[in-house]
């Protein structure tokens, strides 16, 4: 075979998708090489960008190139010498970024531990917090994660305007607020990158429980989350929280072959086929749990996420888990990340290790509280140990109740069958 | 989606590699490993042990013959494989593409198939799932 049949792709279409599997692959990169030279996230940016257009307006003509990477770092960089020149900022650092160009042959030099900071500093530029979480989520998918606009809002179903208004303000905020392209200090490390895994998580939990739309699932972006999180993990591998919550998308992941049925009705995890979860996930939940502790920094609010949701993965059926390790690490989990929505879960685990009746005092206290008033979290999970008491009439007000709060149409219908069956039963 | 990528070396190959320091294998091999996990797609992979460790059961004739080796018999050596979890097909060639391996290798890549791709009301696929999970290989 010939170099040139090799590289050059059959068809245009195959051309555009090789194109877009580059970008998928390279585009942090290129990003975040071009905002080390320029110091201007927003331009380098939109650059990239533009070497993305003149590569779909190419490659179809020439063939996808041997190292895609390389060309559109040095298409970018061309792009932003003639916008400096456009702008008349004829400075030293342009005449030193040409004559590097001029210099530069096929191939720049590669650096995988420059490469590896410079992707970690776009990371938490996109992530920072002077932005908003929805800003942090866009930015996040649109740089590091390479997709574009118009996959970004179909998969959180909101019109491409919105996107683009949002990265668009959002590259505007980062300038204005002068947030430098660094990894931060040590003294804020901790809290920025929880910023990170947060907005990671954020994306993860959209793509396994949509909170809008027909879908209960958008796989591709819960696996995009996976994707990215093993890549932060990978960038700040002492870090224990980024191996937790590896863990814990894997092991969430391994159930998503059994979540829904045939006719995409959601299945509760007491009726799941467990046979149908993916054991390769749940190992490698593992492996990235064991990652987390062999830092010997102890787990975090993933880690011990993870450490509850692997207890469900390695269960043979509901009966046969370990109820009791799951209450004591909810209770673990409540004292670091206090939260209303851990205290239900451990009244979930209390009600599963010790009887409905425990539980529902519990559930109730929390009621009295007033937290979770919005949701249909509350009140589903009443009902449930309101019917397991053999309290029908009280079940059924409480199914009814959660369904009326459920914005999930999928999830709805769930809770007004249990509605159904509350009384019959 | 995942996809396998396999290795396949013919003899020229095979004798190009016994020419290169080990080190220097491991180490490009290695390196691409490490790409693959730091970009976040690398979800298994194993390799395989020489291939005069192994041994070739031929159904040519009426009976299952056993023979030991396959030098002299197939042209391509299957070394080891990659399980990738990317966004499309393209994605899967692109990182192919990347491999460092040189002339008399190959690479192979299929996708992967999962419960979808199967009846899921057919009782030996059904059967099939509940041994994977006892073997914990699924």
């Amino acid at each position: 075979m010939t170099d040139a049949t090799t590289r050059r792709p059959p068809d245009e279409a195959a051309a555009r998708r090789a194109v877009a599997a580059v970008w998928r692959i390279e585009s942090a990169h290129v990003v975040a090489t071009l905002t080390r030279m320029s110091g201007d996230f927003d331009l380098a940016e939109e650059m990239a960008q533009e070497a993305l257009v003149e590569a779909l307006e190419q490659w179809p003509r020439t063939g996808v190139p041997r190292n895609g990477g390389a060309w559109l770092t040095t298409t970018a960089k061309r792009r932003l010498i003639d916008t400096w020149r456009r702008r008349e900022r004829l400075d030293e650092r342009y005449r030193a970024l040409a004559r590097d160009l001029e210099q530069a042959t096929d191939a720049p030099g590669y650096d995988p531990d420059r490469i590896d900071d410079d992707v970690l500093r776009l990371v938490f530029t996109a992530c920072h917090p002077v932005l908003s979480r929805e800003a942090r989520v866009a930015l996040t998918l649109r740089v590091v994660g390479g997709l574009t606009t118009e996959e970004i809002a179909r998969a959180f179903v909101v019109p491409v305007a919105t996107v683009q208004q949002r990265i668009v303000r959002a590259k505007k905020t980062l300038g204005a607020a002068h947030v430098p392209f660094a990894v931060p200090e040590r003294d804020e490390f901790a809290e920025r990158l929880g910023s990170v895994l947060g907005v990671l998580y954020l994306i993860f939990n959209e793509g396994h429980s949509a909170s809008s739309g027909e879908e209960l699932l958008r796989p591709e972006l819960g696996r995009e989350a996976l994707r990215l999180a093993r890549m932060v993990a990978e960038l700040v591998p002492a870090e224990p929280e980024a191996h937790g919550l590896v863990a814990l998308m894997e092991f969430t992941a391994a159930r998503f072959p059994a979540r829904v049925a045939a006719d995409g009705t959601p299945v509760l995890l007491a009726d799941q086929d467990r046979s149908r979860w993916d054991h390769g996930a749940i190992a490698r939940g593992r492996a990235a749990l064991a990652r987390a502790d062999a830092t010997g920094r102890g787990r975090g609010a993933y880690g011990l996420q993870a450490a509850i949701a692997e207890c469900h993965d390695v269960a043979a059926s509901v009966d046969d888990t370990d109820w009791a390790r799951i209450v004591l690490l909810y209770e673990a989990l409540g004292r670091i990340a206090p939260s209303p929505i851990v205290e239900l879960n451990r009244a979930v685990a209390v009600s599963m290790a010790e009887g409905p009746a425990t539980a529902l005092r519990m559930v109730d206290a929390l009621a009295a509280s007033g937290a979770l008033r919005t949701t249909h979290l509350l009140p589903s999970v009443r009902g449930e140990l309101l019917a397991r008491l053999g309290r029908g009439d009280e079940a059924r007000a409480e199914f009814l109740d959660a369904a009326a709060r459920c914005g999930n149409e999928r999830e709805r219908a769930v809770l007004e069958r249990k509605a159904a069956d509350a009384v019959t039963a | 989606m995942k996809y396998m990528l396999i290795m396949r070396a013919d003899e020229r190959a095979v004798e190009a590699y016994q020419d290169m320091p080990f080190d220097e294998v491991i180490a490009r091999m290695g390196a691409y490993n490490e790409q693959l996990m730091k970009a976040g797609v690398m979800v298994g992979g194993e390799g395989l042990s020489e291939a005069d460790e192994g041994f070739v059961v031929d159904f040519d004739g009426e009976e299952p013959l056993v023979t030991d080796g396959p030098y002299g018999e197939v042209k391509e050596l299957f070394n080891g494989f990659w399980i990738l979890e990317v966004s499309s097909k393209e994605e899967a060639a692109e990182w192919a593409k990347r491999c460092p391996l040189g002339p008399g290798s190959k690479l192979e890549v299929r996708r992967v198939t999962g419960p979808e791709d199967f009846p899921a009301d057919n009782e030996w696929i059904r059967k099939e799932e509940g041994w994977r999970e006892e073997l914990g290989t699924k």
